[in-house]
């Protein structure tokens, strides 16, 4: 299959985005912001939209909402009372826009699909690498405040008691998450991103006890659902993102029921 | 001896609840104090102006120049869930790739505080003493000299809190770590501590542990 140069595309660039997003991951699980991903898939979806309506490339509509979504997302969730309900409504209202802007813009319902549901089949040469090239923007990042991150994902009260300045580490970790989300939903679509940034770390919390080792599990994990997902798509011609959502959370279910029944017993 | 913190006319308010006014006191290097007082009289918003954390309403306070201070808060997040072992918990306060003087430096921590043995225990299945115990290793790492702990105690049996206590005292004697120790029990400070400083009705009382005598009102 790798005669095909779509097929190559496909691999090299799923390949980047699981690392990033399975490194991300453990951070978006360890500072309890996986609801938080979640909303910001669709607040992609209605960049990805508006990107269309523009008429410019969905990653760049995506990464625009994204960015602009996780920092008000975040500060709401940082001072709000009602932080699960501000997140709601603001991504109610984003999926809304989203939906409007596929409207206004005439785009056929493939175009939609495309974006809620991945098409990683469909990245050109030119597509890989501004997605290699943002996958490692995000790393880089992550690894420069690697460990003040670390303290305060993994100890926030901890990090605040060493004066760690929080408050910038909190920043810079939620643009490196929208990033992430938008290289993400290339692949999975904007509707199944969150799979990606939330399933394999929460497996790895179960297996690492370090957070280099739960970074590894993590990539690890993500890797096999989506070079196993893209095999079984070629072969079988169903949606790839299918397969990556039921190897992600078999591997997950497999591992969380070990989990119980070894302490049970 | 000299003075490791000296405290002058320090006032505390939130919005029109005045917690405290003009606290006056000193800590001598190497001393070992109580900072005692029933709940909710403002042990904890003392410390935290003294952190940095929170700027007083009026007065100041000033630590000796050589300070470097420890600190572990009240309260912590750790569920059952958390993942990481105790050894990584406490090296959360060093670079993720550890040079083998910060190894040296986890592993002599690990070992004063009496965790080597279970230093791959995850910390959300370390028992309560376990984890007090971690808590102070984390912020023994950067080789303090003075140490301020806010109710380390207060959720441990009779035995966890003697060997925290024995342990916190075996600190101020080899290492000469300058204790400031926050709790509301009377009866262990009797126990572990020399000084106290009392915290109630807004004032501060300073004197030997061994002469206090004031019941919680
Ligand atoms: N940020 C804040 N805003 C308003 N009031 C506060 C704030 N922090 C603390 N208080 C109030 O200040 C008072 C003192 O609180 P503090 O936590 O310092 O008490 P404490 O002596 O440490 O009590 P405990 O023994 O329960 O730990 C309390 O009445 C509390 O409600
Ligand atoms: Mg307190």
């Amino acid at each position: 299959m790798f005669a095909y140069g779509f097929m190559r595309n496909a691999f090299l660039a799923s390949t980047f985005i699981a690392i990033t997003c399975g490194t991300v991951g453990v951070y978006v699980v360890a500072r309890n912001f996986s609801f938080l991903a979640h909303t910001l898939s669709e607040i992609g979806f209605a960049g990805a939209a508006f990107a269309v309506w523009l008429g410019i490339g969905p990653l760049w509509g995506m990464l625009l909402f994204t960015l602009l979504g996780s920092i008000s997302v975040g500060e709401l969730s940082l001072h709000s009372e009602q932080k699960e309900s501000s997140i709601s409504a603001i991504s109610a209202l984003f999926t809304g826009l989203g939906v409007l802007f596929l409207a206004i813009s005439g785009a056929n319902s493939n175009y939609a699909t495309n974006i809620l549901f991945g098409s990683i089949i469909g990245v050109d040469h030119q597509g890989v690498i501004q997605l290699i090239v943002l996958s490692v923007i995000v790393l880089l990042m992550i690894f420069s405040i690697q460990r003040p991150l670390n303290f305060d994902s993994f100890d926030h009260i901890g990090a605040l008691a060493h004066g760690v300045k929080t408050g910038a580490i909190s920043v810079i970790f939620l643009i490196t998450l929208a990033m992430s989300v938008s290289i993400g939903a290339q692949i999975v679509g904007s509707l199944l991103v969150f799979i990606l940034l939330t399933l394999p770390p929460a497996t790895a919390n179960y297996l690492g006890k370090t957070i280099p080792s739960m970074i590894a599990w993590s990539v690890f994990f993500a890797l096999i659902g989506v070079w196993l997902g893209l095999y079984l798509g070629y072969i079988t011609n169903l949606p790839v993102t299918f397969f990556i959502a039921v190897i992600e959370v078999a591997i997950y279910l497999v591992t969380y029921f070990t989990h119980i029944i070894k302490h049970k017993l | 001896m000299s003075d490791i913190l000296e405290v002058t006319n320090l006032a505390m308010r939130f919005d029109k609840n005045t917690i405290f006014n003009n606290l006056n006191f000193k800590l001598e290097k190497g001393s070992l104090t109580a900072l005692l007082g029933p709940n909710g009289t403002g042990k904890t918003t003392l410390i935290n102006i003294l952190m940095g954390m929170l700027t007083p309403s009026a007065g100041e306070f000033k630590f000796a120049d050589d300070v470097r201070l420890g600190y572990v808060p009240q309260f912590r997040n750790i569920d059952a869930e958390y993942p990481l072992s105790i050894e990584a918990f406490v090296g959360l306060n060093a670079p993720i790739i550890k040079s083998s003087t910060v190894k040296k430096a986890i592993k002599k921590q690990l070992e004063e505080t009496n965790l080597y043995q279970i230093k791959n225990t995850r910390m959300g299945e370390a028992s309560g003493g376990q984890k007090q115990r971690a808590y102070l290793a984390q912020a023994l790492l950067d080789n303090p000299n003075m140490i301020i702990l806010d109710e380390a105690t207060a959720s441990l049996d009779p035995m966890a809190k003697d060997e925290l206590m024995k342990l916190i005292k075996h600190l101020n004697a080899k290492h000469k770590i300058t204790v400031l120790f926050v709790t509301h029990d009377v009866s262990l400070a009797h126990k572990y501590m020399q000084n106290y400083l009392y915290l109630n009705h807004g004032q501060i009382e300073h004197g030997e542990m061994s002469q206090f005598k004031e019941a919680y009102e």
